[in-house]
């Protein structure tokens, strides 16, 4: 009797996958890591994974677009003789004018001020276009310095000490020669075309301790008015949190490895830090601990999208939250309507990531004065305005939904888990169990 | 002329006063007494005001200074006269980590020993250490001049952009992509004017060697990531 082999199909390793491949040889033909934008693309627990229980007979909701469901933050109330009150706890993320255009950074003002709430400074200074344009303006106190100055510090509204962010805990910036023009090299005094280090850590202090001294520095340069907050990435939250309480801000904001940058290696975005779900309990926790909850203000950021989400993480004990990424989306980032330009730089709407290139089809991501002209910052800002709308109109839904008047009134115990991960992060029940992973330990 | 005692006055009344002068006003000179290694003193000043601080003072004195003369008659703790603007700061004694730190414009001058990362990330500040200079001073210094009658310690001008140092004693090493450079004409004549500005006598410019960037690290490439 003849044996007939049967056809065994091709299979590919599920560790040596194609673009593990495809990495492999990119780095054996340039000698270079792979440099780019935006947050970590890796599936990560996040708010898809949480669900709102919304009312019942023990809970009863309330009416939408009749009754009330305020949604107004204030932050700096601990320390700041001037704190900011906003409209919506959707807030606009740090993004340096260098890494994004002018024009760009004129429409995050736009955008921000039409929904009553604040944008803020990057690495690179304050722009002129961008204090005329945003009525509530933060400015970035940064390692790096590029373009700190004392009168730009005091016609801040705020004051933001950047330790670290969440797409690169411990990690500084790079912005590539080709993205130095003239005047963002006369803005960071540094050498046209030259490539930009952002440092990694400040150069003036080390430590919760030296921190605390440098807070009540910059208080007293601008006479205790303006708030104050310490922004880190995703890595240890529950003493990050507490050490800035300690060094005496007035707000933290946390930033999970979803959260974007404007260039950074690869390796450090999709390998270092926390998702922003599993940072939130932990930094709640440190201020309930410290009898600080709700007087030292907490925002959340890294892969905010919708008013979902943004509803979720206020839930789980944040004030407020910050989004770059979506804004930018908002503004007219990788849409669709560029994709021929997108397939002519290797890849697709959607895909594009390259923002330390300059080359952004959208005009957003650039200092190339002819694409730049293709973002209009006023039709560019009435679109995030919109969006910033859309999104608390959303929170106040679901708000509604669980019969709460305030979104700050939204609680952990409206929420419940899909899966065992998130379940533990969120310190949430799995769905249809009292069971909560973990509870009792960080 | 106004005399701040801080023993019995709080700082914020200090920096506030320094903060309120009128434009034009004449009374404009300060003494500060007892500050006893005080924090944030004479910070945030935007006027030509003269302050004495009469002994040491702690982090950050003089800090983001624009256009105010402040003396401190004592030993200055970390980051004095950080990311000034203009003006110019002296320190009778030694100064701390991150001197001149960040620095935009301006006059630092310390009359004794700087510790390390003195002109950390200098964007155009002078500097002139009557002493020496601890390691990893000017450490990606981007712009201005850093001037060092004594000697520099470990790893100067590592990783530095635009900023030009001037040592006159021994460098125990160089960092990342510093190197010796000619001490051209002109160079020697700013150095001159440095040296008169910050109160030196009786040394000439040529004793001294340059240091700058070899802008090998400019823009990345792969074969010089060993310097890292």
């Amino acid at each position: 009797m003849s044996y007939h082999n049967p056809y065994t199909p091709p299979r590919k390793s599920a560790t040596f996958d194609d673009y593990t491949l495809a990495e492999i040889r990119r780095a054996a033909a340039t000698g270079i890591y792979d440099i780019r934008g935006a947050g970590t693309k890796r599936k990560v627990p996040h708010f898809d994974d949480l669900l709102f229980l919304g009312a019942s007979i023990s809970r009863y909701p309330l009416e939408g677009y009749r009754e009330k469901c305020d949604t107004t933050v204030t932050l700096g109330t601990r320390f700041a003789k001037k704190p900011i009150t906003l409209k919506t706890p959707i807030t606009i993320a740090g993004m340096s004018f260098g890494a994004l255009s002018g024009p760009a950074k004129e429409a995050l003002g736009r955008g921000a001020t039409i929904a009553g709430t604040s944008t803020t400074t990057g690495d690179g200074g304050m722009t002129d276009e961008e204090r005329g344009h945003s009525q509530t303006l933060v400015y970035q106190y940064l390692p790096s310095r590029y373009g700190m100055n004392p009168r730009d510090l005091r016609r801040a509204d705020a004051i933001e000490v950047v330790v670290g962010q969440g797409a690169k805990p411990g990690g500084g910036g790079m912005l590539l020669g080709q993205k130095i023009s003239d005047r963002v090299a006369e803005m960071r005094t540094l050498p046209k075309g030259i490539d930009q280090r952002s440092a990694c850590r400040h150069p003036d202090w080390t430590g919760p301790d030296d921190l605390e001294i440098k807070i009540l520095e910059l208080r007293e340069i601008t006479d205790w008015e303006k708030p104050i907050y310490v922004k880190v990435g995703g890595a240890r939250p529950y003493y990050d949190t507490a050490l800035a309480v300690k060094a005496g801000a007035d707000v933290v904001v946390l930033d999970g490895m979803q959260g974007g940058t404007a260039a950074t290696q690869d390796v450090f975005i999709e390998n270092v830090g926390m998702p922003t779900l599993a940072c939130i309990r932990p930094a709640v926790q440190a201020l309930q601990d410290l009898g600080m909850h709700r007087k030292v203000q907490l925002i959340i950021s890294g892969g905010i999208r919708s008013g979902a989400d943004v509803a979720k993480a206020l839930a789980l004990g944040a004030d407020a939250v910050a989004i770059g990424t979506a804004a930018l989306v908002a503004l007219g980032d990788n849409d669709p309507r560029w994709e021929d330009e997108y397939r002519k730089l290797g890849t697709t709407a959607g895909a594009y990531d390259d923002w330390h290139e300059g080359k952004d089809p959208a005009g957003i991501t650039t200092q190339d004065p002819e694409l730049m002209k293709r973002l209009d910052p006023i039709a560019a800002g009435r679109r995030l305005a919109n969006y910033l709308k859309v999104m608390t109109l959303e929170a106040q839904t679901i708000a509604r939904a669980c019969g709460k008047n305030h979104l700050h009134n939204l609680e952990p115990e409206d929420l419940c888990a899909l899966t065992i991960e998130a379940s533990a992060m969120a310190q949430v029940p799995l769905a249809g169990t009292s069971w909560i992973p973990g509870r009792g330990a960080f | 002329m106004p005399v701040i005692d801080l023993a019995v006055t709080p700082l914020r009344d200090l920096n506030s006063a320094l903060h309120a002068i009128p434009r034009g006003s004449n009374d404009i000179a300060f003494e500060v007494v007892n500050p006893r290694g005080s924090h944030a003193v004479a910070v945030g000043i935007d006027a030509p005001v003269a302050v004495d601080v009469k002994g040491s003072v702690g982090y950050y004195c003089a800090g983001m200074n624009d256009g105010g003369s402040v003396t401190v008659h004592g030993s200055a703790g970390p980051g004095v006269a950080e990311n000034m603007m203009s003006g110019k700061v002296v320190i009778q004694g030694d100064a701390s980590q991150y001197a001149g730190a960040t620095g935009r414009g301006g006059l630092l001058v310390i009359k004794g020993n700087a510790a390390s990362r003195c002109g950390i990330s200098m964007k155009g500040i002078d500097i002139v250490v009557h002493g020496n200079i601890g390691h990893m001073s000017a450490f990606m210094g981007q712009s201005g001049h850093l001037v060092v009658l004594g000697d520099a310690g470990d790893a100067l001008g590592d990783s530095l952009y635009e900023a030009k140092l001037f040592v006159r004693g021994t460098v125990k090493s160089l960092g990342s992509d510093c190197i010796e450079k000619e001490m051209r004409a002109e160079h020697l004549s700013k150095l001159a004017e440095l040296l008169e500005k910050a109160g030196v006598k009786g040394v000439r410019p040529e004793e001294f060697k340059r240091y700058g960037s070899a802008r090998k690290l400019y823009n990345f490439n792969i074969d010089n990531a060993d310097a890292y």
